[in-house]
């Protein structure tokens, strides 16, 4: 990074992403903004009354039981993913035919659209046709994931274990291939035990890869609306209504704009703060 | 400290290796003696790396055994021969500090604290590291890291060996020669067997006591320096070290003397390097499987080839006659490109010595001049031990 | 315990193609076989759900919507990306880091929070359902991870190689689509890949800004599933269909994923 040249005439280069990207996300935005302050007050707005939809949402119970839901349900997939799909690619093979394989088979669900993610697992879970659901049903436990609160949770979990865990595999595999064979080589002369390896070797050659995994991971679990639309509608009840199901019940449903639109800036900024405390720790962690 | 050998070692990547250019070693036999500077000097893609891994119980052999003081190490694991090995690019921990690092080897073997800690302070200082035991492995410098890498093959008392397998690689110019001479220090303050893997001829003559010359994955020649240089026992030898190589000619032989190009060429028994050839230094102690001949000596065959360094060609009025094509003036002494007919030689001249400008004629020192057979040295015959 | 390491890549490949296979099993059944008798393979065995799928004009012209809006968006990230990841891989520019950052952050949008504005905003072009509409919208969170992946590929190849084309008098734009694209081949064919999968997967906004003309195959099938009743046979075949191309896709570039993720830079 250090050998860049000053160039002011860069600005050029990225000109059309710039003009490209700001038409997308500026006038959308300066929308949402609009509406949040917007709607009650005619022409002559009072900036601090606008805020009341912010009040409103901020202190709505609605908000903080779906928001607890969206922290929960984003720990409990980051919990299992990261180190499922560590383990996963530690274990895959790195040379011979059987990488592709493993490749091209896991990272088949990654492709698919995600409302089909959805219905795929509908059809997959129900409890009269569905495989999942009737297996489970036979072994005698009690599951029913359109009825049953827990059973919606967990299925929504596995889904998402499911769709996402590959993603995670494919970039911690990347990291590991990019570590050379004399690193291994070294640690067997040097006794190392596997432990070791693992800890000294493996891991910080996959930090940058599992920082961008955990990253990713973040952002769209938190983001998470077309899977567990499809499979559950949010339910039962609101059981399984995150954020952005939240938001579109609330901006579309009901056509209440002006909270919706506070919802979402609330909600932009969380992902955006989070995010940036993350990168900044990673980042000062690399430096040091 | 062990004397290694290796039997009969052969070894090939493939599973179900067919043709000889399937073995990457096609068959080794060698001892180690213990307490020698050792190079292991050729091309890329010998089989140098294959049989340093099979040393160090990182590679099994395909065939044969490994030996350590007549005890077969061939199914041991790496740890459990106590060899350490310092590989083409530096390989240190990222998480550690250079203490953590040179620590790493002994803590693996469960030694106590005290004496990882003072075990460590040691190799330090012979590596002029101990102002640095604190500070992060991954700030250091290429050359830095290098000599932890080093330093925890060093630490452990008990090792039988320690391998280079091309260290200097990433170094720059000024260190390669500090750290080249450090390891020579080593050397002698511990007498612990060196293995230095080298494509650089210059690194391995002044490293090491004795030379392996590997070719193809065949070991071509075991010899001291001087041996390497006056007797060549494979014309790739007399090309690859020595610069200019030596040239080489196509011959037939008729009688006791060789004939290139219609000219008969005396060759001499070489009385000054036979002496040594009854010496047993570590040299001597390693075997190299002998090559078939096919028809030794035998006039009229096509594999036959005369070989001559340049330093032993000089300017004659007896001699045949060439044409000079260049004259490239190096220094202390000048390389003529010379030609005879199609066949190109080059030769040494010495700087007060004068290029005769007209109908040059040179002659081939009897006692330097080699024929080979199939690039095998075939005459003068060494004496047989 | 070495030679048993392959059970865990085993068992997880086996997780993730159950659903897949359930997904297929059902596209080869009839509706009242679906209904009725639960089998693990279809006893009915029938082709009428595909051929539906083929013959109704509103089924195929999903498949030939979404494949359309993907490949416009991934054409424009890419040749968007392009001089823009050069630029962040070479210089030094005013706001550099800002505006890396800036786009990053574009990556972290909720697509729910842009649904409505989106339509309002396209509406208002009259671009509503068309496939420039869905290509363009797609570019909020395509370009930034385009960039993202270019210039890690960019940095891996020596500044030498401009300079020297330099030396050699080519200007800026013949070097750079003479000599610096050949050489990052690899690179613009992962990102594309990217490009393909996160438009091709993406259907909230797809679907907002769609009502007939530029109907995702995916909208379609979730919208039939809720107006004709019950039609899981068919909802299946044309799921199954949707997992074709991405698995051509993943196909061709199978050599390159794990490549192209490692090359990002944080």
């Amino acid at each position: 990074m250090s050998t860049r040249t000053v160039n002011h005439r860069a600005w050029w280069l990225v000109a059309p992403v710039v003009v490209l990207v700001a038409f997308n996300a500026l006038i959308p935005m300066m929308t949402v903004v609009n509406y949040s302050f917007q709607e009650t007050f005619g022409d002559n707005v009072f900036f601090f009354e606008g805020f009341k939809w912010y009040e409103q949402v901020l202190t709505s119970e609605r908000f903080h039981a779906s928001f607890v839901r969206q922290i929960i349900f984003t720990g409990v997939i980051l919990a299992i993913e990261i180190p499922l799909g560590v383990a996963i690619a530690l274990t895959m093979p790195r040379r011979g035919p059987w990488v592709s394989v493993c490749l091209v088979l896991m990272a088949l669900p990654l492709l698919i659209p995600w409302n089909v993610v959805g219905a795929m697992w509908n059809i997959f879970a129900l409890p009269e046709i569905g495989l999942l659901g009737r297996t489970v049903n036979a072994m005698g436990i009690a599951y029913n994931f359109t009825q049953d609160p827990a059973s919606a949770w967990i299925t929504t979990v596995v889904m998402d274990v499911w769709h996402w865990t590959s993603l995670v595999v494919l970039l911690a595999y990347a990291g590991l291939c990019s570590i050379p064979d004399a690193y291994y080589q070294a640690a067997k002369i040097d006794g190392a035990s596997a432990w070791a390896v693992f800890r000294h070797i493996e891991l910080p050659k996959m930090k940058r890869v599992l920082t961008i995994a955990i990253l990713l991971r973040f952002m769209d679990s938190f983001m998470i609306y077309t899977e567990p639309f499809v499979l559950t509608g949010g339910g039962p009840g609101n059981t399984t209504t995150f954020l952005s199901i939240d938001l579109v019940k609330a901006a579309l449903g009901q056509f209440d704009l002006g909270p919706a639109a506070a919802m979402s800036l609330v909600y932009f900024l969380i992902v955006l703060l989070v995010c940036y405390v993350f990168f900044t720790a990673v980042m000062r962690g690399e430096e040091r | 400290m062990a004397r290694i050998t290796l039997e009969q070692i052969r070894h090939s990547y493939l599973s179900a290796p067919s043709g000889d250019a399937d073995w990457a070693l096609k068959q080794i036999d060698l001892e180690w003696a213990d307490g020698g500077a050792y190079a292991l000097l050729g091309p890329s893609g010998c089989g140098k790396t294959t049989l340093l891994n099979i040393i160090s119980g990182l590679v099994r052999p395909s065939r044969g055994q490994v030996r350590f003081d007549g005890a077969d190490v061939t199914g041991l694991d790496p740890v459990d021969r106590h060899v350490a090995q310092v590989f083409q690019f530096p390989v240190i921990y990222d998480t550690m500090t250079v203490h953590g690092n040179l620590a790493f080897p002994l803590r693996n073997r469960a030694m106590p604290p005290d004496a990882v800690d003072a075990r460590v302070r040691e190799v330090a200082g012979m590596l002029d590291l101990q102002d640095k035991l604190s500070r992060r492995a991954s700030r250091l410098t290429a050359d830095e890291k290098q000599k932890i890498s080093l330093g925890r093959g060093l630490v452990r008392s008990d090792v039988n060996v320690i391998m280079f397998d091309e260290p200097l690689t990433v170094i720059d110019p000024h260190m390669k020669w500090v750290l080249r001479s450090k390891l020579k220090e080593l050397h002698r303050e511990f007498g612990v067997t060196m293995i230095y893997v080298t494509h650089d001829q210059t690194e391995a003559l002044t490293f090491a006591d004795t030379v392996v010359v590997m070719y193809d994955g065949a070991v071509v020649q075991v010899g001291t320096p001087v041996e390497l240089f006056e007797r060549p026992r494979h014309t790739f030898v007399g090309h690859f070290i020595g610069s200019p190589g030596m040239n080489v000619l196509p011959c037939t032989v008729d009688g006791a003397e060789a004939v290139f190009d219609g000219v008969p060429i005396p060759i001499a028994g070489d009385d000054d390097s036979d002496s040594d050839d009854a010496g047993s230094g570590p040299a001597r102690a390693a075997r190299v499987a002998r090559p078939r001949l096919s028809p030794s000596g035998a006039g009229g065959t096509s594999g036959l080839e005369l070989g001559v360094r340049p330093e032993f060609v000089c300017f004659s009025d007896d001699g045949f006659a060439v044409e000079v094509t260049k004259v490239d003036d190096v220094g202390r002494y000048r390389i003529v490109d010379i030609r005879r007919g199609s066949h190109l030689m080059k030769m040494v001249v010495g700087e007060n010595d004068t290029i005769p400008s007209e109908n040059p004629r040179i002659r081939f020192d009897p006692a330097h001049t080699r024929v080979y057979a199939d690039g095998w040295l075939v005459a003068p015959r060494e004496a047989e031990r | 315990m070495r030679s048993f390491k392959w059970v865990a890549p085993l068992l997880y490949i086996v997780f993730l193609m159950l659903p897949i296979y359930w997904l297929l099993n059902m596209s080869f059944k009839t509706t009242n076989e679906i209904l009725g008798a639960f089998s693990l393979w279809p006893q009915d065995f029938t082709l009428e759900n595909y051929k539906k799928i083929f013959t109704d004009s509103t089924w195929y012209t999903g498949y030939i919507n979404s494949l359309t809006y993907v490949v416009i968006n991934t054409v424009i990230s890419v040749t968007a990306a392009l001089p823009a990841a050069y630029a962040f891989s070479r210089y030094q520019f005013l706001g550099d880091k800002h505006l890396f950052f800036w786009l990053l952050t574009n990556r972290m949008a909720p697509p729910a929070v842009f649904a409505l504005p989106f339509f309002q905003l396209y509406s208002a072009m009259n671009l509503f359902d068309t496939h420039i509409a869905v290509a363009l919208a797609h570019c909020l969170f395509n370009i930034p991870l385009a960039v993202w992946i270019l210039e890690g590929f960019m940095s891996a190849v020596p500044k030498e190689l401009d300079e020297t084309a330099y030396v050699d008098g080519y200007s800026f734009p013949r070097f750079f689509v003479k000599i610096f694209i050949p050489t990052i081949t690899a690179g613009i064919g992962v990102t594309a890949f990217f490009c393909f999968m996160f438009s091709w997967v993406e259907l909230l906004l797809a679907k907002n800004l769609t009502s007939v003309a530029a109907k995702p195959i995916a909208a379609t099938m979730t919208r039939t599933a809720s107006t004709a009743g019950y039609e899981l046979g068919l909802l299946a075949a044309a799921g199954t269909l949707t997992i074709v191309p991405g698995a051509f896709v993943i196909y061709f570039v199978r050599h390159y994923i794990a490549k192209g993720f490692a090359l990002g830079r944080v």
